[in-house]
Order: C-alpha cells, then structure tokens, then sequence
C-alpha cells in the first residue's frame, strides 16, 4: 500500500506526515510524531483512553484514519497546558486524588475539556454521561466527577 | 517495646493529602507507560493464538513466516526450554504452549519483524496442525468423572482416588464440631451459589519491550506490578544469570493483580535474542481477554446455623474454584476467607481447586475471598429476613474481635470490624428512608493483608533534600505515602523527599505490588532506612560537636543534645548536617533490608441501595457507603481511592462483568464493549468513611487497604436486591438476563 501525504495541525503547530491508507490516527500520534499522551487501551473505541478533538470533535483515534487527518485541526493531551501553567482541569485532578494509574487520565481530560467548552455548568448526571465512554478502573469516577466539578467552577470564576 | 511494633504519635506529615509525585507527568500525557518506549531499530513482535479450546500441535510449519521478507524471528515452544519444576514449567507453557493449546487464546507461536503489518502477515502464513480435544470450561462439569482432562498427572496426594482428573488439590480449615453446632441451631440454611470469571480490567494492555545482546545481557522494560519477580521468571525461561537481566517497571496502566506474573515477556526476550534486535510486543484488548488475567469462576456450597436471637452455632463451605488449566492455589485463601469476619465455635471450610479449559487465572484484588465471603455473607443475610433479625446487629453479635481464634486458625490482635459494623450502625445511610422498590443490603469484607521482602535505600543529598529508592512500581499513589512516611520519620518537609522506583540492577529484591503490602511493609522499611540514616547524621553532629553518639538527640529534623550534660548546643538541622557531610565523613545514605511480618488483616463493611426495574432486570445502584479501617491513613485521598476503586470493581462483578464461553470453549465476550465493566453513569458517588485502629506490626499503625473494598460490593448487591424486588439469586454477575428470569419474566 502506498503512504499518504498528510498535513495537518496538533495542537496549533503545523506537522506533515505520511501513513499507510489503513493506519489508525492514534498510531500516527504515537508511533509517528511521539505523542504517546493518548493511549490504546482496546483499539475498538469503548475504553476512550485515546480520545482527542478533532476539528472540535471528541473523537477516539483509534477510530480515526491518520489520512483524515488532513487539513484539520487536532488538539491531544499534550497541548493542553500553557507551557508550565496546568490547566484548571489538570490541576484540579491532581489536588482530588482523581486518578491513580493515570493510563485513563489523558483521555479523561481531553473528553472533560470537550464537556466544559459546551456546558461550561455541567450537572454531576451530565459530567456522568458525557464521561460515559471514557473507562476509568481504578477510582470508580468518585474523584473524577468532583475533580471536573472543581475546574468547572473555577473557570467560570464561581 | 519491638522496633516495628506501634507507638501512639502526633503525626505532621503522614495523613495530608499532598500532592503526588508523578501527578504532573499523569496529566500532561508524559508518563511512560509500557507500550510507550522504543528502542533504535526495534521490532514488533506478535502472537499466534489458538482458536481452540483444548487440541494437540501436531506440528507447526513456520517456514513460510520465516522466509516472508521484513520476518526477522519466528519462535515456538520448541525454542524454549524443557523445564523440570511444575511452577515454572507452568509459567512457561502458558506464555507459550509446548505440546498441547489449553485454551482458546493460548499463546502457539510468535514473530518479530520490521513492523506490524508484516508480523500480522507473518503469523497468517504459520500453519499450526491441530487434533482438536474434546474440552471443559465449566467447573461443575469438570469435576464430574468422566469429563474432559485438561492436564493429565496434576493431581495432588491428598485428593482421593477415583475422582476426576481435573481436581487437582484439597484444602481444609476450620475448628470445632460442626454438626454439634448444627444441632443447636434454630434454623439452618444451606444454598449453593456460582460466581462467574471476571478480568481485572486494567486500561492498559500488557507491554514488553526487550533488548538482548550477543555477549548475553538483557534489558527488558515492561508494565508489571513487580520487576523483581518478572527477573526471576524470565532468568529461568530464558536460562539466564539474574545479574544479566534488568529488568525495568514502565508506570503501570492499572494491575489489580493482574500484572503480577508474565506472559509475553518472555517471549520477547526470546524473540530478541533469536533476531538480535530490541523486540516490542504490546497486546491487543483481544488478547488480554483471552490469554491474561481472570480471576477463578466458582461453584460454593454453604451451610449456616442459627438461634432465633442470631447466635451462629455452626457454619461449613465447600468451595470449588477453577483457576483455568493450570493448577491454582487461590482456593486456599477463600476456604481461609470464607468465616474471617466470625467468631464461631464451630466451623470447617473446604477447597477443591479445578481445571478447566481457560486462561491461567491471576490474581485479583483480594484473589479467593470476595466469592467465599459473597456466599457466606448471602446465606447469613437470609437468615435475618428469615428470623427478622437487623443484619448490622447480627454481625456484631457473632463478629471476630481481639482474641477471637479466626476460622482459619491465628487467634486475632486488635482488629476493627465491631468498630466498623458500629460506625455503619450509627450512620445517617444505614437509617435512611427508602422508597417502595427500593432495597438495602450490607456485606462484610476481610483480607489478610501481605508484608514481604522489602529494601529501601535513602540518600541525604548536600542541599538538604532526601531520594528515597524503593523497588515496587507505584500503582495507586505509593510514592507519595512512601514520601509521607520519610518525611515523618526524618522531620523534613513532604516536599524536599523525593521517591524512585528503582530497575532490578539498582536495588535488592523486592516482592511484588501485591496483597495491599506497599505502604505497609516498604513504608515500614522506608522508616528503618530513615532511623538508620538517622543514626548516621547524629553520629556526624556528635563528630562536629565532639560528644560521643549516644549523646545525641534526633528532633523536627534536626540533632540536638540529649541533655544537660552532653553540652550546649543549637540543633543542628538535617541541612546544615549534609551541607558539611563531605567533611565529617563523606555522603549519608540509610538503608533498610527486611522481610516484613506483622501485616495486620483489613475489615470492612458496605451499605448498598438499590432499585431493581422489573421490566429490564437492570440493577440501579441509588446510594453506596464504604466502611474500612485503615489502621492510620498515611494519605486519605489515596485511601478512599482505594475503597472507592474496589466497591466499584465490586458493583462490576455484581451486576455485569463475567467470561462467557459458548459450547465451542471459545470466549464470546473478549472486548470492553460485551465485558461491560461499570461506566461514570452506572454510579451514584461512593461515600467513604476511614477507620483508623491501629496495626499493632506497623511503627505508624498502617494497614494495607487496597484488597478489601472489593470483597462486600457482591453480597451487599445480593441482599439489597433481595429486599428490593423479593428474590434471592445465588448466582452471578446479576445481569438483567438472570434478574429476569429470576422475576420468572
């Protein structure tokens, strides 16, 4: 199979690459560019561990091919911070104790970021259902849901 | 007063809730896990894996794998060793068959080639000859004679003849005279119950990335709950010195127990060897389903008996566990399990461990218990609708307390569970009002706890700062309770330790991240490295000062004068005593080398409500209290996680999760979406209440607490549902299917 020519944008800085027709994004990100913040835990989208947004979308990247990447605009775990200054959400997870492996953690927060930019006052049942897709083993999502509950209402100054 | 033993103290740093160490890698996507290292020229490797339950590899042609361009090492059973000791030989056989596939999943030949594709290709071209053998996945039909035989000669003295081939082990517990007992019982219930297999369900999928070279050293790095153990493991397969293989813990994606063994490590030690290149092999969630992890499915008699007034007079478990085609020993700890939390007169437990055609089980978060405690806590939850009898006062009428001799024979120090069963008493939960539909139910829990081989090493740096090495990987928050404690017993600020988890060259052997023994037995060896380091800078004040050792005093982090007559002089802190260490003798390091007794066992207690939808079958989980004594907290956020993480593994294995196998033998369910484990809109918050009763074997009192919240979230369940919607299952997980037919819909 012959590699496709992809330009795209991560995280606000141009990249080029080339991938195989049927090679996942996610194993672009990891394999090709070194963004291993998102992580394959199933490769059939039920675990969400490799979720990004893709033109805005949360999406799973083991879903999406590394060609339709093109032309898009993708933003990962890894561009989530300001340069040193952690994100509301970054922060407010580690001061909740809400990860412990932290092999979900990246998913989690692109999905949580995504929730906040629509619904910047989320219910805990609308935190709950919007997280549905993101597996968490460890910390029963207790922490998780206080934790995005946190940074929700210190970004809206509350 | 022993060194180890506990001394009531004012604690500074040990039980904040700090912030933990690896906190900012975790966030920000930086964190290396195991699949997330390479290596230059690095291969993929792969695994072939049988689609039969149970046949004979008549042959296996790799030849043309070996000749497709880009293959760089095909390996089979045949390259590994014979090995002559039963365990290991078990280990080997199950990350790579020899004669026979065991299972549907188990591991029949591996590649390693340039990249994925190819190695996908490759595997596509091995041609394995099977004789399909007839199998058994179900341990009640395994043990009727005449069945299937998984593993012919496994058999142990003390099971008796004439019985099948499949039982491979007997175990007996107990005290007293049972069936006396049984004659003063007002009323005895017996019932049998099955539990399904459940994964451990860690996100991320094992990883291995291995580099042997020609003069015969290894480096393996991997995502294991113990370096040390998998050193052991592959120095055996691969017939290697321990010195020549490093082995290295990646941050490990979640193990629960399951991370506690090998499977493809291994193999790509092997592969790297036969390719002369650094082999990655990184499993499939497929894969993990198929071939890692579960824990035992089980089938369980249990017989109680009780005076109207809710006296237990006599209590017998006959359990049957198949922990898959090798033989297992996790029947041992549910027979010990099954009564812990009674003081009973009379009581006999027995275990019979089954093959069966299924993965090799691994241990899962307080491996054997949770089943045993689900039937026992079921059948004497019934016996309190039956005499109308308050399920929390029955407890503590009949509950094991300091001195009691426990069914499996310790006779227990002071231990928390009358504390707990009050404090689940006493809570706003326990006395809620419910609405009509809706049902509560409560269920005990035990574990033993584990202490181990442990080594810590603690260098005092010039500025004043501390590094503590530890040996086991961190999987819920160790490095910062491990800090806790150094900081505590040195009297330094949390913030100048900082914790490693040091490779198996850098370090003595540690024991696997197992049996919730971290923060208790490294945390006790991270303390005697501190007094030991301790020891060495009052021995440099005294230098400085000109007094002899003994004179000198350790305060708040700094050495002082032990009395009048040793002399005045300002304390001397901990930075001031490093700053000049090159002076007064060169660097300062403590040590600390032991394997820990004294793990204090962990009770708990949960209260559970629940609606059962008639229509559905489906179980709502309204409302969830934890109850567990911690001994001391070292760090409370870390501590709930723990209880919160293991009552929803729990409500899982309750409610959903389990292996199902068709008439094939094959796994119908091996993927995230048909193995449903609990998602954030299943669940209601998961209160917490810590109770802290002191271990009596631990300087600071710590208890291990990971194990026992996963033991009473499936008898809790049980009941609750019971008194929702009027019917008592004794099977599980109680998915809607089985709820239904239950209901008789």
């Amino acid at each position: 199979m012959k590699s496709i020519p992809v330009s795209t944008t991560i995280n606000g800085d141009p990249y080029e690459f080339l991938c195989a027709p049927d090679e996942t994004l996610l194993d672009v990100l990891r394999n090709r560019l070194n963004l291993t913040g998102a992580k394959e835990g199933c490769g059939t989208g039920d675990c969400g561990a490799c979720s990004v947004t893709l033109n805005g979308r949360l999406v799973c990247s083991c879903l999406v091919l590394g060609a339709e990447a093109e032309g898009a605009e993708i933003a990962t775990i890894e561009g989530m911070a300001d340069g040193d200054e952690l994100h509301p959400l970054q922060r407010q997870f580690i001061d909740h104790a809400a990860l412990q492996c932290g092999v979900c953690t990246p998913g989690i927060l692109v999905a949580a970021k995504s929730l906040l930019e629509r619904n910047p006052d989320p219910t805990d049942e609308e935190v709950r259902y919007w997280l549905a897709g993101n597996l968490c083993r460890c910390t029963g999502y207790d922490k998780i849901i206080r934790a995005v509950q946190a940074a929700a209402a210190e970004m809206r100054g509350a | 007063m022993a060194f180890d033993e506990y001394q009531k103290r004012d604690f500074k740093q040990v039980g904040t809730r700090v912030r933990r160490p690896d906190g900012v890698d975790k966030v920000t996507g930086r964190a290396m896990y195991g699949a997330d290292a390479t290596a230059p020229g690095m291969l993929v490797g792969r695994i072939l894996r049988s689609p039969h339950a149970h046949a004979r590899i008549k042959s296996i042609d790799t030849s043309a794998a070996e000749a497709l361009k880009g293959v760089k090492a095909v390996l089979t059973g045949a390259d590994l060793p014979v090995q002559d000791e039963d365990f290991i030989r078990d280990v080997q056989d199950n990350c790579m068959a020899r004669n026979k596939a065991l299972y549907d999943g188990h591991a029949v030949a591996a590649v390693a080639a340039v990249d994925a594709a190819t190695a996908r290709a490759a595997l596509k071209l091995i041609k394995v000859d099977y004789e399909v053998l007839p199998h058994v996945t179900d341990v009640d039909v395994a043990i009727k004679p005449g069945a299937a035989v998984v593993q012919d000669g496994r058999t142990l003295e003390n099971v008796p003849a004439g019985m099948s081939e499949n039982l491979t082990s007997h175990c007996e517990f107990g005290h007293g005279d049972p069936e006396a007992g049984f004659a003063r019982a007002d009323k005895i219930i017996a019932r049998s119950f099955r539990t399904a297999a459940t994964h451990q369900g860690y996100i991320e999928p094992h990883a291995a990335l291995a580099n042997v070279t020609s003069d015969g050293k290894a480096e393996l790095w991997c995502c294991t709950q113990g370096q040390f153990y998998v050193r052991t493991l592959c120095a055996a397969i691969m017939g290697m010195e321990a010195s020549q293989l490093r082995v290295t813990a990646s941050e490990i994606g979640g193990g629960f127990g399951g991370k506690t063994t090998v499977f493809i490590e291994p193999v790509a030690l092997a592969l790297s060897r036969k390719a002369g290149r650094p082999v990655k092999i990184v499993m499939t969630r497929d894969e993990v389903f198929r071939a890692t992890g579960p824990t035992v499915h089980t089938s369980m008699d249990i017989r109680i008996g009780m005076t109207k007034d809710g006296k237990i007079t006599a209590a017998e478990a006959h359990l049957r566990y198949s922990g898959g085609a090798f033989p297992c020993g996790t029947v041992d700890m549910g027979a010990q399990a099954a009564f812990a939390a009674y003081d009973l007169e009379h009581v006999r437990t027995y275990g019979w461990n089954v093959l069966t055609n299924r993965p090799k089980e691994a241990a899962y978060r307080a491996p054997g218990a949770p089943q045993a405690i689900y039937a026992v806590e079921s059948v004497v939850d019934e016996l309190c609708q039956h005499f109308g009898l308050d399920p929390i006062e029955v407890r503590l009428k009949n509950a094991a307390k300091k001195g009691t001799k426990s069914s499996y024979g310790p006779t227990f120090p002071d231990i928390g569970l009358v504390a707990i069963l009050e404090a689940a008493k006493a809570h706003p939960h326990y006395s809620a009002p419910l609405a009509p539909g809706q049902g509560r139910g409560i269920s005990c829990g035990f574990w033993f706890n584990f202490g181990g081989n442990s080594c810590v090493s603690m260098n005092i740096n010039t500025d004043g700062t501390v590094g503590v090495t530890e040996g086991n990987p961190d999987i819920g928050g160790s490095r910062a309770s491990i800090s806790l404690m150094a900081a505590e017993e040195l009297g330094i600020d949390y913030d100048r330790v900082r914790t490693i988890v040091a490779d198996t060259s850098s370090l003595g052997y540690n024991d696997v991240t197992d049996g919730s023994r971290v923060t208790f037995a490294v945390g006790l060896a991270t303390i005697k490295a501190a007094r030991d380091a301790i020891r060495v800078m009052r021995g440099r004040a005294a230098k400085i000062w000109g007094i002899e050792e003994e004179a000198v005093d350790w305060k708040d982090g700094a050495a002082i004068p032990a009395g009048p007559n040793a002399g005045k002089f300002p304390p001397m802190t901990l930075a001031e005593i490093a700053a000049v260490s090159f002076e007064t003798g060169g660097p300062i390091a403590g040590h600390h080398e032991v394997n820990v007794d004294g793990a204090g066992v962990s009770f708990g207690v949960h209260i559970v409500d629940v609606e059962v939808d008639k229509e559905t079958g489906a179980t709502k989980v309204l409302r969830y209290t934890v109850f567990q004594d911690a001994g001391k907290a070292v760090h409370p956020s870390y501590v709930e996680g723990q209880m919160q993480g293991g009552a929803v593994q729990g409500i899982g294995w309750a409610l959903n999760e389990e292996y199902i196998y068709g008439a094939d033998g094959r796994l119908q369910n091996p993927g995230f979406l048909d193995y449903r484990v609990p998602v954030a809109s299943d669940l209601p918050m998961i209160d917490t209440v810590i109770l802290e009763i002191p271990n009596p074997g631990h300087p600071y009192g710590v208890r291990g607490v990971g194990e026992t919240g996963i033991v009473p979230p499936l008898a809790a369940i049980s009941n609750a549902v019971s008194r929702s919607a009027g019917i008592r299952l004794s099977e599980l997980p109680m998915s809607p299917p089985r709820v239904l037919r239950a209901l008789g819909g």
